[in-house]
């Protein structure tokens, strides 16, 4: 089966004034369909240009970023994005807001009502349909916004730290929420965190990132069923997984991947 | 002043659950405390009058205005000045928005037009009334044209600062979501900017008023300006203060409803 997104080689350099900057350095990826990957590393690491350049929002200075096996060119409909700052049209109400894309697509207005109320449903919104954003708690309003993005029914998520402007009982909660949410409609997901815990407990796959050049340093499978619960966030093979991605991303000591297997605590690295 | 207590009022916090009643609360004292100035004032400016300044008494400027009134001149002046206001406004303001906005989403057009407007903006209009009149003659086209400039100036800028502060990440939402250039101007930015042309039309208005004003002292047959001019020659100050007042009333009416336009079409925003 061919990779349902493929990162190829891309390396994508800024010019910061007179020196040049490599957020990713020959950053390499495949992900298969409906697996729900997580991105964890420090400030710096890339990760957040990686999903942009998956979403079509930048494009890389070399190498290529292909999805179904067809290079990425601009976004698009396939590809729902969530950002952190929740990105909801201030000015639309909260079903509004989860038309959007359907407008954009062309769907009539009983269309654009019924799959809304829908997807506003699924994330528990139904009270607060015709409330504006800025009536919304922050995990209300990313709740909406990940209504409104599963509403263009993308094949793929792209999730820029969607929780990481939330508080600690809110987040987990709403990762919760989000497992049951893709448990239900199954998608690829990319989930990009800086929080350790959260990329373990969402992940089939966590992809530590290591800054300065940005690349990938590490691959930790988490090969554990899901549903996942709070026995799951409880559990010891948690904790275990958990402290091996946490070694991975705190104590980076300048190595690439390819040699930090060895003095890493968990054997179990998988590479793909 | 009342305009200071009504910002004040919706400083509120949106999200605050009491915001409803307190704001109530609140509102209720400025509004008192602008009364009592009010009255103040016109207390001081009564016993100023008694006490031998050249000025007319209160109930002298009433009894003017209800002469005033009562023969048709200062409905006839009002509706002049009136008619040159909102006809060089709304010119003004018809023109500014669409060059606003095609000077914050085209930098060629923003490079071609800002030396001009950067320009026009260091001369006031009055400056430019005497080249107005020998070009346009003596009749309403050069009034209406330096209140056209002076309305048009003030909200070309605010206009074009509102579409280049347009949040990046609404812009990205919208391409995610599939909208192309046409569907993320009228879509995204349009109701975005909506804040900044409102409160650029207000500017715009107040400058108008301020501009007419002086228009019709030089060269009028009719209006507020004219009249108090032609009260100056005969000393006759009530008539002034009749003018002036007017003026005043006149030009917070318009606020007024531009503020309730204000508050209606960008009741969404989150205000701090």
């Amino acid at each position: 089966m061919t990779a349902k997104i493929s990162v190829q080689s891309v390396t994508k350099t800024f010019a910061l004034g007179k020196d040049m900057f490599t957020a990713l350095d020959q950053v390499s990826l495949d992900i298969a369909d409906n697996e729900f990957i997580t991105v964890v590393g420090p400030s710096g690491c890339g990760k957040s240009t990686l999903m942009n350049i998956l979403a079509g929002l930048e494009e890389p200075t070399s190498g290529r970023a292909l999805v179904d096996g067809v290079p990425v060119s601009g976004p698009g409909p396939e590809r729902g994005v969530i950002f952190q700052q929740y990105a909801l049209f201030p000015w639309l109400t909260v079903r509004k807001n989860v038309e959007f894309g359907l407008k954009t697509a062309g769907a009539g207005k009983a269309e654009r009502r019924e799959r809304a109320q829908h997807f506003i449903d699924m994330v528990g919104l139904g009270e607060f349909a015709d409330a504006l954003p800025k009536m919304l708690s922050g995990g209300m309003r990313q709740r909406c916004a990940i209504a409104r993005a599963y509403a263009v029914n993308p094949s793929i998520l792209l999730m820029d730290e969607p929780f990481g402007a939330l508080d600690a009982l809110t987040r987990v909660k709403l990762q919760e929420q989000l497992l049951d949410t893709w448990s239900q409609e199954q998608r690829t997901v990319m989930f990009i965190t800086h929080d350790v815990d959260e990329a373990v407990f969402l992940a089939n796959r966590v992809i530590v990132m290591a800054a300065r050049p940005g690349r990938i340093y590490d691959v930790v499978d988490v090969d554990l069923p899901y549903p996942r619960s709070e026995d799951f966030r409880l559990s010891p093979e948690f904790a275990a997984l958990r402290n091996r991605v946490w070694h991975s991303v705190y104590h980076q000591d300048g190595r690439t991947s390819a040699d930090s297997g060895t003095s890493l605590p968990s054997p179990a690295t998988a590479r793909s | 002043m009342a305009v200071i207590s009504e910002q004040t009022a919706r400083g509120a916090k949106p999200r605050d659950r009491a915001g409803g009643r307190s704001r109530a609360r609140v509102g209720g004292l400025p509004l008192l405390l602008n009364a009592v100035s009010v009255g103040l004032g016109i207390a001081v400016w009564w016993a100023l009058a008694l006490a031998g300044l050249k000025l007319p008494t209160p109930p002298e400027v009433v009894a003017q205005a209800i002469t005033l009134i009562g023969n048709g001149t200062l409905g006839k002046d009002v509706l002049a000045s009136l008619t040159r206001v909102l006809i060089g406004f709304a010119l003004g303001t018809a023109a500014a928005v669409p060059v606003g906005f095609l000077m914050g989403w085209y930098a060629v057009v923003r490079g071609l037009v800002e030396p001009w407007i950067q320009f026009f903006r260091t001369v006031p209009p009055l400056a430019i009334i005497p080249l107005a009149i020998v070009l346009m003659g003596i009749g309403e086209a050069p009034k209406i044209f330096v209140i056209f400039l002076a309305a048009f100036l003030a909200c070309v800028i605010s206009t074009f600062q509102g579409v280049v502060n347009v949040d990046r990440t609404l812009i990205n939402a919208a391409r995610v979501l599939g909208a192309k250039d046409a569907g993320i101007f009228a879509r995204v930015v349009v109701p975005a900017s909506t804040p900044f042309i409102l409160v650029g039309m207000r500017v715009g208005l107040g400058s108008a008023w301020a501009t007419l004003v002086a228009a019709e002292l030089i060269a009028a047959q009719q209006g507020l300006g004219f009249r108090m001019q032609n009260a100056q020659l005969y000393y006759d100050l009530p008539t002034i203060f009749v003018g002036l007042i007017s003026i005043g009333i006149l030009g917070l009416l318009m606020d007024r409803v531009l503020l309730m336009a204000e508050r209606k079409l960008t009741g969404w925003q989150e205000r701090r």
